[in-house]
């Protein structure tokens, strides 16, 4: 079986998610790091399936519902900040600093 | 709330009978004067203007309530009882070993105080309609005496020493409230002040006898106190308590070293004096101390202390007398002086002779008071048709009114024959007796003569005093401006009727203790022997007989006799010109009249120390250093200073807040896993 090598790509691919997400300031790139991260998991639950039972791949099937709706919703949201903001460059849009 | 007595508790089930009717009804002498208040405070509120109205309840509740006492009297004498009835009216404070029932006491003591309260209180009452007829605030006033007199007979009624302490602070409360009645005055303000103050002092004295008495005898009630005391209690917590207790006592009966607020509180009405700071609420002390005999019977230092202050108090009260020119102020030493005789009474274990007095000093000092009202009364009448602006109290501006007040001027007469100890009238008898137990205590300690040679030399200053008081009012040419004296005129009935019978209580007052010597058979002594006789027999006392109580007699008498003589012919040898055109007193007369200083003193030695420390430290450094700046600025800025920290951290770049979610969630799996 496959688990180590799977869970290993699944922790590089959810760590450059994070990366992506932390760094970057383009909100479609951030949002795709996100979608990174969702399929980094989503990699770690077929491994596990392999091994623990059927469960893991019930779970995927959640996680991609949620990432498509996820998905709809959060587009929105981003053309509407770039209706509002003419920019989607997330450094300028922090309305909420202390 | 109940007021019907839950149970009557039969001390001493040999009283034959156990109580009956009236007795079961003492706690109508309360509920009377409360409802006065209700009725009267509430017409002060809506109806200010209601007189006849205020005119019938104040008096009327006042005359209820000495009708139950002379049932309540006339039963106990018809049984008289070996132990206190005790009425039970409901229980108070339940805690661990502590019980405290609200009960009252009625026994031979508490009987004689009920009579005088009430009785002396009803004259008062009718007395102030007359007096008190045209002030504004009539509704209030009489609201404020039936308080008064409802505090007054909780504290004579209470059988534990809590419950007495209500009507303590209460006649405090009322006193208060009534020499500051005209509080728009400053100076009454401030006089309303000064007895709250100096009473304050006493109360912690009276509050930690109470809690020694607690601690040491697990017990607050007068029957289990006293009936287990001698058993019980050590020779120094006797002496501790009854010395604290003797502390609350200087302060409402006016003693050295808390006397001082009597005096100014002769800013109140007139009746008011009488009432509170004459004849009732300043003698509480000496009721306390009579109450208690039995622990001051076990503490001798503490009897010497008593006697000492109220012989010394007696003097000192007397000779500031003799140079005051306000007829009031003369009259309020005098009553510091007076009480000064109760204490010393009281002081060498004579307690019948210290209560006797006390009965006999409310009937003519109310009249003197009294009268005094009805002489201010009349000038005050007078100046105010003229408009004139003299001091109405002022005894420099009377003179010669015998001639527009005779009624008053001869029941004036008789008080001060009563005060000065002339026989046959009732201050003859009492004073009498208290300084010949003195002089009979002297045998054992030499010191005793001192106090007695002290009482001997203030009965005669009262004398001298009373007969200048009484010059300078009725007697020699008059002072009254030409304008005025068309205006004078004797009191209406309502005051001189109440006059008239305290003129005939302080003629025949000493009837209630007559002596043998005199025919009698010392009918008081027998009433309270019941309730005096275990502190006498812990402290027996011989008076003198024969033919040292002779001696002692003539020179009581013939100190008074020659005292009013010199008083008399000193005041008028001289011509006294009126106020405004009296030059300032000089050498010993001036020292007199400042009263030795002695506000001064203590305004130097404690008032200004005590203002000094409030303003400099405790406000300025204490309130606005440490608690204002320490405290709430320090807090303020603390938080400020957190608030910056953290908004830092709100920079608004999600980037930042996903980092800090992150090693959140990592810490927190660390945490978790292991």
């Amino acid at each position: 079986m496959l688990l180590g090598p799977a869970l290993g790509l699944s922790a590089v691919l959810f760590s450059l998610g994070v990366a992506g997400v932390v760094l970057r300031r383009n909100a479609i790139v951030l949002f795709m790091c996100v979608e990174l991260m969702l399929n980094a998991v989503n990699l770690a639950f077929v491994a596990f399936a392999q091994v623990y039972g059927v469960g893991g791949y019930l779970m995927v099937f959640f996680v991609m519902t949620v990432a498509a709706a996820e998905a709809a919703v959060g587009l929105a949201i981003i053309l509407a900040v770039f209706r509002h903001h003419q920019s989607i460059d997330l450094q300028n849009i922090n309305l909420l600093h202390g | 709330m109940t007021l019907s007595p839950l149970a009557v508790q039969v001390v001493n089930e040999a009283s034959a009978g156990g109580p009956g009717g009236a007795v079961r009804l003492v706690w109508l002498t309360i509920a009377l004067p409360l409802l006065g208040v209700v009725v009267n405070g509430a017409l002060a509120f809506v109806r200010p203007r209601a007189r006849a109205l205020v005119s019938l309840v104040g008096p009327g509740v006042l005359l209820g309530a000495f009708a139950v006492s002379l049932a309540i009297f006339l039963e106990l004498r018809a049984a008289p009882p070996e132990a206190p009835l005790i009425v039970t009216l409901w229980p108070w404070l339940h805690a661990g070993d502590l019980r405290i029932d609200i009960a009252l006491q009625v026994d031979q003591l508490s009987a004689v105080m009920l009579l005088v309260v009430t009785g002396v209180g009803s004259l008062i009452h009718i007395y102030s309609v007359g007096y008190m007829g045209e002030d504004p605030g009539y509704a209030r006033y009489f609201a404020y005496l039936n308080l008064f007199v409802a505090f007054m007979l909780i504290l004579v009624l209470g059988a534990n020493l809590p419950v007495l302490f209500i009507g303590w602070e209460g006649v405090g409360l009322c006193s208060y409230l009534l020499i500051g009645f005209w509080f728009t005055d400053k100076a009454n303000a401030d006089a309303g002040k000064k007895a709250f103050l100096a009473n304050r002092v006493g109360d912690f004295g009276f509050l930690v006898a109470m809690f020694i008495l607690w601690h040491t005898m697990g017990a607050l009630d007068f029957v289990t106190v006293l009936s287990r005391a001698p058993a019980v209690l050590s020779a120094a917590a006797a002496t501790w308590i009854t010395l604290l207790l003797l502390l609350g006592c200087t302060g409402k009966s006016a003693q050295i070293p808390l006397y001082v607020w009597l005096p100014d509180a002769m800013a109140g009405p007139t009746p008011v004096s009488a009432l509170i700071h004459a004849a009732t609420m300043v003698t509480a002390g000496v009721y306390l101390v009579a109450r208690t005999g039995v622990l001051f019977a076990l503490a001798p230092a503490t009897g010497l202390v008593t006697a000492g202050i109220g012989a010394l108090t007696a003097l000192f009260a007397a000779t500031i007398g003799l140079r005051q020119y306000d007829i009031k102020k003369v009259l309020a030493y005098s009553t510091i002086s007076q009480l000064g005789y109760m204490f010393l009474g009281v002081g060498v274990g004579a307690y019948t002779s210290g209560i006797f007095h006390l009965v006999t000093h409310a009937f003519f000092k109310a009249l003197l008071f009294l009268g005094a009202g009805s002489v201010i009364h009349a000038l005050h009448h007078a100046y105010h048709a003229t408009h004139g602006h003299d001091d109405a109290q002022d005894m420099r501006n009377m003179g010669g009114l015998r001639r527009w007040l005779p009624v008053t001027c001869g029941l004036m007469w008789i008080a001060t024959l009563a005060i000065a100890g002339v026989p046959p009238f009732a201050g003859f008898f009492s004073k009498d007796e208290i300084l010949a137990a003195a002089f009979a205590r002297g045998a054992e300690q030499p010191v005793y003569y001192a106090f007695y040679a002290m009482g001997a030399a203030a009965a005669f200053l009262t004398a001298v005093y009373m007969a200048r008081l009484m010059a300078m009012t009725f007697h020699g040419t008059t002072r009254v401006g030409e304008a005025e004296q068309p205006h004078l005129h004797e009191a209406p009935v309502s005051m001189t009727g109440p006059l008239a019978l305290l003129g005939a209580l302080s003629l025949a007052g000493g009837l209630i203790n007559l002596p043998a010597f005199a025919g009698g058979h010392e009918a008081l002594d027998h009433w309270l022997e019941p309730v005096t006789r275990a502190a006498t027999a812990l402290h027996p006392l011989s008076l003198p007989t024969g033919s040292t109580e002779h001696a002692l007699l003539g020179v009581a008498v013939a100190l008074g006799v020659i005292g009013l003589w010199v008083g008399y012919r000193t005041t008028l040898g001289r011509p006294i010109l009126p106020a405004r055109a009296a030059p300032p007193d000089t050498g010993l007369a001036r020292l007199l009249y400042h009263k030795y200083y002695v506000d001064e003193i203590y305004d130097a030695l404690i008032v200004r120390p005590v203002v000094w420390l409030s303003d400099k430290v405790l406000w300025r450094v204490v309130d606005q250093g440490l608690v204002d700046g320490i405290l709430v600025g320090g807090g303020v800025v603390g938080s400020r200073w957190l608030g910056r920290i953290g908004s830092r951290l709100q920079s608004g770049q999600v980037g930042l807040y996903v980092l800090l979610f992150l090693v959140g969630a990592i810490w927190v799996l660390r945490v978790i896993l292991g």
